[in-house]
């Protein structure tokens, strides 16, 4: 992190509702998909904020929403101090020169009509901006900044891989030295060898620009490697948000754990010994959450309680929040032994023995 | 492996010198290059690999998929005794789902959108089995227990998009199980799902593979799955095996420097952050335009300590290293173990 202070990105209690409409001649709006249901985040200059969710968590929502792709429902967004949910398409212009994105799939993000040159160059031709040196030097010099050579200039996006084509994405994300990208899944299209190469990218572009990233990804070990912070999202709300080490080795909320003992490690003797609890069934349907807190229908820890008050996010421990009414620092005893077979009968609640309380430690 | 043997001496399947190439527009794609492995039954096989490596071909021509008319399949496929390469397209018909099934990472490649998932598994009993209807649907009833789906009564009359993508992997893994195959192939079956849906799947596949005793290969990409389920693994690069191994050699002795690239190049959570991830350099070959000699040697770090620069000229065999452990290079053995210790101490280097 370079300068540790200036908060480039806040957002307060943002929601984003998809309506659900019936079938027919005259569709009515019968319901609601609360795809981002009240979250708050904060990222300051030069840091990377993780966001980790399964599908359907809202997590692309939110990228999508911060930069305004898709209009929020309501709340407030600020890039660098700036509200922005109530500008107009005009006035968020320059606000693209501070923000930008990267996307998931290197295919479809970039127009297969436009060559490498031409679609690096966009964000100057848009935003009006006649770099020193010109525009074709300013482009070959970020291509190299990215890896790729810069005499590729005039070739077309089919001419180059998946970890090309993605490299282009970065060239132009940082283009106008934006101070936050939002980066939707950069990587998990990619194979493994490529991709450990454009994480590597992207840190030593934060370090030489001090950009802050949000990078949204479902692969927990890869945000591990980038991120400063982590937040953790569950059908529309942020279950837990906890600096890296703090989420990786204290987690409180039982779906991180839940979640983290999901992930194999590549390991044979260790990843047998593991202990893993097997999360009962499938993401509920987010036009009809459960009552109270979301993730109950499938948490080990559930009690009477949790279907009856959502457990609002609160800060147990300095810069470590957590949204649960019964938090776990240690998994109960009975879990712990090897591998964890609830998955015999899915859809099924299980009833755990009285888990022990956590001490909320830290 | 044995050469000309009795069946019984030969193992449950054997693969040998398989090549499958594809000619197109811009030249002969060769997308399996000489591969040969063998599995003994009841064992797991992970095939592991980027895209493009042929992992997902080879597993096509073990099933007989891949159309003859588009491309040319050599070599030798033996599958408990019978010779699969070859052999009539009706007679890989019958064998297909009843001795070998296959899975895939989209469920919605082996169901049916408009017939309702009893029915299509009922379907898959009668047509390889003398059954009623009735007892075939009873059949399909248990095994969509089996595989966990909740209220199956209800739930056996439903089709295919009224289920969830967990649901459906299980459905599609239920109709390729229920002729208890001897081979199942699973290609890449949990890449759409979320860790923790797949952490059911993988639980269920190696349920039911104890209680069926099944012989799986099982391609992925994922180091981490195959480190939970594999008995041995096959690494592939450029349509060809590079290194072969028991699972627990793989990880913690391997000697084919991609293997080694594969494994500094995952992050992972068990160990201490590194500052930077050690990936391979460069890219995956183009399979028209595969090396001359070994495939993996533009990417290699260490192919200019092998004298007279064999690795761009000379293609490397797969050879024995130990009985059990096959590796395609041309370092002497002594230099790989060198190389490997020293990597893999620099990867474990922050190990809490």
């Amino acid at each position: 992190m370079t300068d540790g202070t200036r908060e480039i990105l806040r957002v307060s209690d943002l929601r984003t509702y998809f309506p659900v409409r019936s079938r027919g001649i005259i569709p009515r709006t019968i319901g609601q998909v609360k795809a981002v249901d009240g979250i708050d985040l904060a990222i300051l200059s030069g840091e990377t904020l993780g966001l980790v969710g399964e599908s359907g968590s809202g997590k692309t929502t939110v990228a999508r929403s911060v930069l305004l792709l898709v209009r929020p429902t309501g709340g407030r967004i600020e890039i660098d101090g700036q509200e922005i949910t109530g500008l107009s398409s005009r006035a968020l212009m320059s606000v693209r020169r501070k923000a930008q994105m990267i996307f998931q799939d290197p295919y479809n993000a970039l127009n297969p009509r436009h060559t490498v040159g031409g679609i690096i160059s966009a964000p100057f031709r848009i935003q009006g901006v006649e770099p020193p040196g010109g525009v074709k030097a300013a482009v070959q010099e970020l291509m190299e900044r990215v890896g790729m050579n810069p005499e590729h200039y005039n070739r077309y996006p089919n001419e180059f891989s998946g970890g090309q084509r993605q490299r282009i994405g970065i060239a132009r994300a940082i283009a106008l030295r934006p101070k936050l990208i939002v980066c939707d899944e950069p990587v998990s299209a990619l194979d493994v060898s490529i991709q450990a190469q454009i994480i590597n990218l992207l840190r030593d572009l934060q370090r030489e620009f001090g950009v802050a990233y949000l990078f949204v990804a479902h692969d927990l070990a890869v945000v591990r490697q980038i991120s400063h912070r982590v937040s953790v999202m569950y059908l529309g709300h942020i279950m837990e948000t906890a600096p890296r080490r703090v989420i990786y080795s204290a987690p409180l909320h039982p779906y991180t754990h839940s979640l983290l003992s999901a992930v194999p490690i590549p390991d044979p003797k260790r990843q047998r010994e593991r202990a893993r609890i097997v999360l009962q069934g499938d993401l509920p349907s987010p036009i009809n959450p459960p009552s109270g807190c979301v993730f109950r229908t499938r948490c080990f820890q559930a009690q009477e309680h949790c279907a009856v008050e959502v457990p609002p996010l609160v800060e147990i421990a300095s810069g470590h929040w957590v949204a649960c009414h019964f938090p776990v620092a240690t998994l109960p005893a009975g879990m712990l032994t090897g591998r964890v077979a609830l998955a015999a009968q899915p859809d099924v609640p299980v009833r755990r023995p009285q888990p022990v309380h956590g001490q909320a430690h830290q | 492996m044995t050469t000309t043997g009795e069946s019984l001496d030969r193992p449950f399947l054997s693969v040998t010198d398989l090549a499958v190439a594809f000619p197109t527009e811009d030249g002969l794609v060769r997308a399996v290059d000489g591969v040969s492995f063998s599995i003994e039954r009841g064992r797991t096989l992970a095939i592991v690999g980027e895209s493009g490596s042929g992992k997902s071909v080879t597993a096509q021509a073990i099933m007989g998929l891949i159309n003859r008319r588009a491309a040319s399949v050599s070599g030798e496929i033996w599958l408990d005794g019978q010779e699969l390469v070859g052999l009539p397209e009706d007679e890989v018909q019958a064998l297909r789902g009843s001795q070998m099934a296959m899975i895939f990472q989209d469920p919605m490649s082996s169901l049916h959108p408009f017939y309702r998932i009893g029915d299509q598994i009922t379907e898959a009993i009668r047509v390889h089995r003398n059954v009623g209807p009735a007892a075939a649907r009873r059949e399909a009833i248990e095994m969509l227990r089996r595989v966990g789906i909740p209220a199956v009564e209800r739930r056996v009359d439903d089709y295919p998009h009224q289920l969830s993508g967990g649901m459906r992997q299980r459905v599609m893994i239920a109709m390729a199980l229920i002729n208890s195959p001897a081979l199942l192939i699973a290609d890449e079956p949990t890449t759409a799902l979320d860790v923790t849906v797949q952490a059911q799947i993988l639980e269920l596949i190696s349920t039911l593979k104890a209680d069926f005793g099944t012989t799986v290969i099982l391609i992925t990409h994922d180091l981490g799955i195959v480190a939970d389920v594999a008995d041995e693994v096959a690494v592939m690069y450029g349509g060809r095996i590079v290194e072969v191994a028991p699972t627990e050699v793989l990880y913690n002795r391997p000697e084919m420097p991609y293997t080694l690239g594969l494994l500094s190049s995952v992050p992972r959570m068990d160990r201490e952050l590194p500052e930077r991830l050690d990936p391979i350099p460069g890219n995956p070959p183009s399979p028209i335009n595969l090396p001359i000699g070994c495939v993996f040697q533009p990417r290699c770090n260490y192919s200019d300590r092998v004298a007279d620069g064999a690795c761009s000229s000379r293609r490397p065999d797969l050879v024995a290293t130990a009985p059990d452990h096959l590796v395609r290079c041309h370092l002497p053995a002594q230099e790989r173990r060198e190389i490997s210790i020293n990597v893999l101490r620099v990867l474990a280097g922050g190990a809490q």
